[in-house]
């Protein structure tokens, strides 16, 4: 057991102003990351924060940890890099639904398919916001912006079902405004080993406000949101007394009490289930037949991408002929020249290319 | 200057080899027949055992056919072939002393079980490494299976059907030496006229194996560059793309770091990925990507987690890898790309040598954005400006582009093996000391920042795309960014003090015309210029293998001659690059867009009409 290091939530954060929209969704999101970190007892120069491009892409700039601002969709490929390249590090990514939904689509799938140890933020508030206000691919059919004037005409990515079918062993969803949660799942995602990908429904105040009021409204919160914890039966509302039963395989919504239903009947959520269905249904489930699925939808174990690299090096290593570059160069077929006109060798880099020394 | 022999195809030997019932005399002839109509002058030398039908798959009952071609007059068929096609293990081994160092073995996949390794008398599973053929470049084809594939709907019985394995071998070797078939087709048309069935079911086989080598994009070597073997010490037969693999080893190696590789295969560079997947005992982080532009964000976070980061592709590839050049440009790591030069533009040719990315490498991105670009200039000279390459990002924070071409990459030749001792330093320019650590803080000669990594306890620091000031902070300051520009540049332009001043072969203190050229075609010029000394003409030659920052001496070495001309395969990019840089002198011109390099008699005629003007 390490000593403990009793962060805060300040030693969190960076001497840049932030400069986020006043009321935007990242500030509380950022909050509950660097919470969450400080929780961690992680050393705090063990912490990357990688990024691509989009608002909620400044995130580095506003964390003290070491960050890498990258570009537009490679965020996923970068950090992929920086854990390979040490797999010592706490690698965090912070993304949104433009920059790994649309122009990095390709490498958060291949993210996801390697399994390689990241905590992953989407920030999706489907639109684009840092270009003002154009549709993103979690936008809804017909849903009217700048560049669908007479509403859209393409169906929308739904995050969570992206990531299960690549492959993925972690997917939990939160909710900007919700910070004590979003820290319950940051610390989750942070536990997992492999790539967890979190879904965070944040609010674009300028371009798309309150595009997920009608789930997020701590109001409703109770009804329409349905929040998962391995090993507990799936209820909701007010009163607790709805839930979810399997029939015929198919998730359905009841009523403890009604129809001879009893809490003993819920379907009790195993985010370790290997099989997709169930998580798949509970990732897809809509209002208003269905309350939105919050919380980790699926924790499963799989290889994970930089311990098997860590591995594969050990393995092949300790059976390895060649220890250095000077073995290897010598090894496979040679021969000797020491003919009796032959010269003595000069390094090219005194004779071909004479380099300046440093 | 290194004394180089460039062989070109003119001199190529083909041994043809199999069972004496696979009929690789009719193979050979009808190839040699193709070869000599297309012009090139040949030698033949059939080698067959005494026995017309010696036991099947034994050593003694091997059937050879040895072909060697070319544009000049060739007096011999070649001592030892270049590429060996091999029907079964026994053919391996009787033509095993007769392969070049390095050369390369075709050989029918499907023939290599265990019954036919006990009839040759193999001891082992491994017949290639039993017999010391491991350095060889080796291209399985699964050719029997494939013949009877091609012919399963002709109704033919099985002997029939394995008669024609050797036109599948013959449609291959057509392929990958661009010959074309119609004389071939001409010949069993007529020869098998009365028997349709026979002629259909060879030119099926025929086409089957062309278009496999089309498919497969399977090329061997065409250009041999030998260097006479004049100084002692312990040689090897190394190509391009090994050379440059292992060059990066060895940098990483003298520096002290991890090696970590981001690539996406692409023809001609993925044999630097294959050369480093194969040295995980060494440590080496290989990271196959999901294309071309994770190929390189991979390698750019490695670089930023304090790994020695390098990226390989060729021309399509450094397109798409074009904005992250831009990001390590901004956010300055070290990070070096390998560009193994195609024909272009677009897909282009993509088994072919080309120039033509040189500005592409110089500015093909958005902004201002300049990386050190270096050409290495023969295949085993790879190994060294390779190693240059990661020293010169590593000891002054830059992007480095290192070209090279088809030609470098997948051509071969006898190299001393340096000890590591010989090569110079690399110092990493990790930051020591947190209390005086900037992002962006610089050395006041070198221009260079330091290198600070996650896992640095009091270094955290935040960089990115977007222009910084010293501290690292976001800034859009006007004046800021005008000097981050100009610092920027200044910092590439200052590594000319690494660097060696240009060397002239010739006429040192100046003379009449100075052959320029750069990167892989050095081979050809200074053989060119070499033979047109011999015939008294003053030429000299001054090759390029720093084309960002030039060499200090440039304008001072093209001051002292009379006529320069620039000989490249584009159209002019480094004489355009050249008026731009270093202008007031009249750049002529030689060049060449055909796939293939120079050769040495095009390159004097050109040149040579330059003299007589």
């Amino acid at each position: 057991m390490m000593t403990d290091l009793a962060y805060t939530i300040k030693d969190f954060k960076s001497e840049n102003e932030v400069r986020w929209c006043p009321g935007c969704g990242d500030y509380a999101i950022m909050n509950a990351v660097q919470k969450t970190m400080a929780d961690m007892n992680v050393p705090h120069e063990k912490f990357a924060v990688i990024s691509g491009i989009g608002c909620s892409s400044r995130f580095p700039y506003y964390m003290s940890t070491f960050g890498f601002h990258s570009i537009h969709g490679r965020a996923a490929a970068i950090a992929s890099g920086v854990k390979s390249a040490n797999p010592d590090l706490n690698v965090w990514v912070i993304t949104g639904d433009g920059d790994s939904m649309a122009i990095g689509g390709n490498h958060f799938i291949h993210l996801v398919r390697r399994n390689i140890d990241l905590n992953v933020i989407l920030f999706n508030n489907k639109i684009y916001g840092l270009t003002k206000g154009q549709y993103s691919p979690t936008t809804d059919r017909g849903f009217v912006t700048k560049t669908s004037p007479f509403g859209t005409i393409e169906d929308s990515f739904i995050p969570g079902q992206l990531v299960l079918g690549s492959g993925g062993t972690f997917f939990a969803r939160a909710v900007d405004s919700n910070v004590k949660h979003n820290q319950q799942v940051f610390a989750e995602a942070a536990k997992h080993k492999g790539t967890s990908m979190v879904e965070v429904l944040q609010n674009c105040v300028i371009f798309n406000d309150g595009i997920h009021e009608q789930i997020a409204d701590p109001k409703h919160r109770a009804e329409r949101q349905l929040f998962l914890e391995h090993g507990k039966p799936m209820i909701f509302g007010q009163e607790n007394e709805k839930g979810l039963v399997l029939e015929n395989g198919r998730l359905k919504v009841v009523t403890i009490g009604e129809n001879g239903v009893s809490e003993a009947d819920i379907l009790v959520h195993d985010a370790t289930e290997t099989d997709l269905s169930i998580h798949m249904q509970l990732i897809r489930m809509t209002l208003p037949d269905f309350p939105i699925a919050m919380g980790v939808i699926r924790s499963v174990e799989a290889p994970i991408y930089d311990q098997e690299l860590t591995k594969q090096i050990e393995t092949v290593s300790a059976k390895r002929k060649v220890n250095n570059m000077d073995e290897l160069l010598r090894s496979g077929n040679t021969w000797e020249v020491n003919e009796p006109n032959s010269s003595e060798p000069v390094p090219f880099f005194q004779k071909k290319c004479p380099i300046i020394q440093s | 200057m290194k004394d180089t022999k460039v062989i070109e195809l003119e001199e190529v030997a083909i041994r043809f080899s199999g069972d004496s019932g696979d009929g690789m005399q009719l193979t050979g002839t009808l190839f040699s027949d193709a070869t000599a109509l297309f012009g090139n002058d040949i030698s033949t030398f059939p080698d067959y055992p005494s026995e017309i039908r010696a036991p099947q798959g034994t050593v003694g009952g091997v059937s050879g056919f040895q072909v060697q071609f070319g544009h000049k007059e060739i007096n011999t068929p070649g001592d030892d072939a270049h590429v060996l096609i091999a029907m079964n293990p026994a053919a391996v081994k009787a033509n095993a002393r007769f392969i070049r160092p390095g050369g390369t073995i075709i050989y029918d996949v499907d023939s290599f079980n265990q019954k036919n390794l006990d009839k040759a008398k193999f001891t082992t599973t491994d017949p290639f490494a039993e017999l010391k053929l491991e350095d060889f470049v080796k291209i399985p084809v699964p050719i029997t299976s494939l013949t009877r594939e091609s012919l399963k709907d002709f109704g033919m019985d099985n002997k029939s059907i394995l008669r024609s394995k050797n036109m599948f071998a013959l449609g291959l070797i057509c392929w990958m030496f661009g010959r074309p078939m119609d004389y071939i087709e001409n010949f069993i048309s007529t020869k098998f006229a009365k028997k349709p069935m026979v002629v259909e079911s060879n030119l099926k086989v025929l086409h089957a194996g062309y278009n496999y080598g089309m498919n497969m994009q399977h090329m061997t070597p065409r250009y041999w560059v030998d260097a006479a073997a004049i100084e002692k010490g312990t040689y090897r037969n190394i190509n391009g793309n090994q050379a440059t693999a292992w060059g990066f080893l060895a940098a990483a190696e003298k520096a002290g770091l991890e090696l970590f590789l981001g690539s996406y295969p692409i023809t001609p560079a993925t044999d630097v990925l294959t050369t480093l997947a194969a040295r995980r005992d060494l440590g080496v982080k290989t990271f196959q990507a999901e294309d071309e532009i994770a190929g390189i964000c991979t390698a750019l976070g490695a670089a930023f987690a304090g790994n020695l980061a390098v990226t390989n592709t060729s021309g399509p590839g450094l397109a798409l890898k074009s904005e992250a050049i831009g990001l390590a440009v901004m956010a300055e790591l070290p990070l070096v790309v390998v560009n193994v030069q195609r024909g272009g533009p677009s897909t282009g040719l993509p088994t072919k040598t080309e120039q033509s990315d040189l500005l592409q490498a110089l500015y093909g991105r958005n902004g201002e954005s300049p990386v050190v670009v270096l050409a290495a200039s023969t295949p085993s000279d790879c190994f060294y400006y390779a190693y240059l390459a990661c020293k010169i990002a590593l000891e002054r924070m830059v992007p480095v582009i290192l070209l090279t071409d088809g030609f470098l990459g997948n051509g071969s030749e006898p190299w001393r093996i340096p000890a590591m001792a010989e090569l110079p330093e690399i110092k990493p320019r990790i930051a020591k000391d947190s209390s005086k650590f900037k992002a962006y803080r610089r050395d006041v000669e070198t221009l260079a920042r330091e290198w600070a990594f996650p896992g640095m306890d009091g270094f955290q620091h935040r960089i990115g795309g977007l222009e910084k000031n010293q501290e690292g902070t976001v800034s859009h300051d006007p004046e800021n960014h005008q000097v981050n520009c100009e610092i920027r540049e200044a910092k590439v332009q200052k590594v000319v003090e690494m660097l060696p001043e240009l060397e002239v072969f010739g006429e040192t203190d100046g003379g009449d015309v100075l052959v320029v050229s750069w990167g892989g075609t050095y081979g050809h010029t200074v053989s060119a210029v070499r033979e047109m000394r011999k015939e008294g003409k003053n030429v000299s030659l001054a090759h390029f293998n720093f084309i960002k920052p030039l060499p200090a001496n440039t304008r001072e070495v093209f001051s002292k001659f009379k006529t320069i001309v620039v000989c490249e395969l584009n159209l002019g990019q480094f004489a355009a690059y050249l008026r731009d840089q270093v202008p007031g002198f009249e750049y002529r011109q030689v060049n060449k867009l055909k796939g293939l390099p120079f050769t040495v008699s095009e390159l004097k005629e050109n040149v040579e009409k330059l003299l007589e003007d």
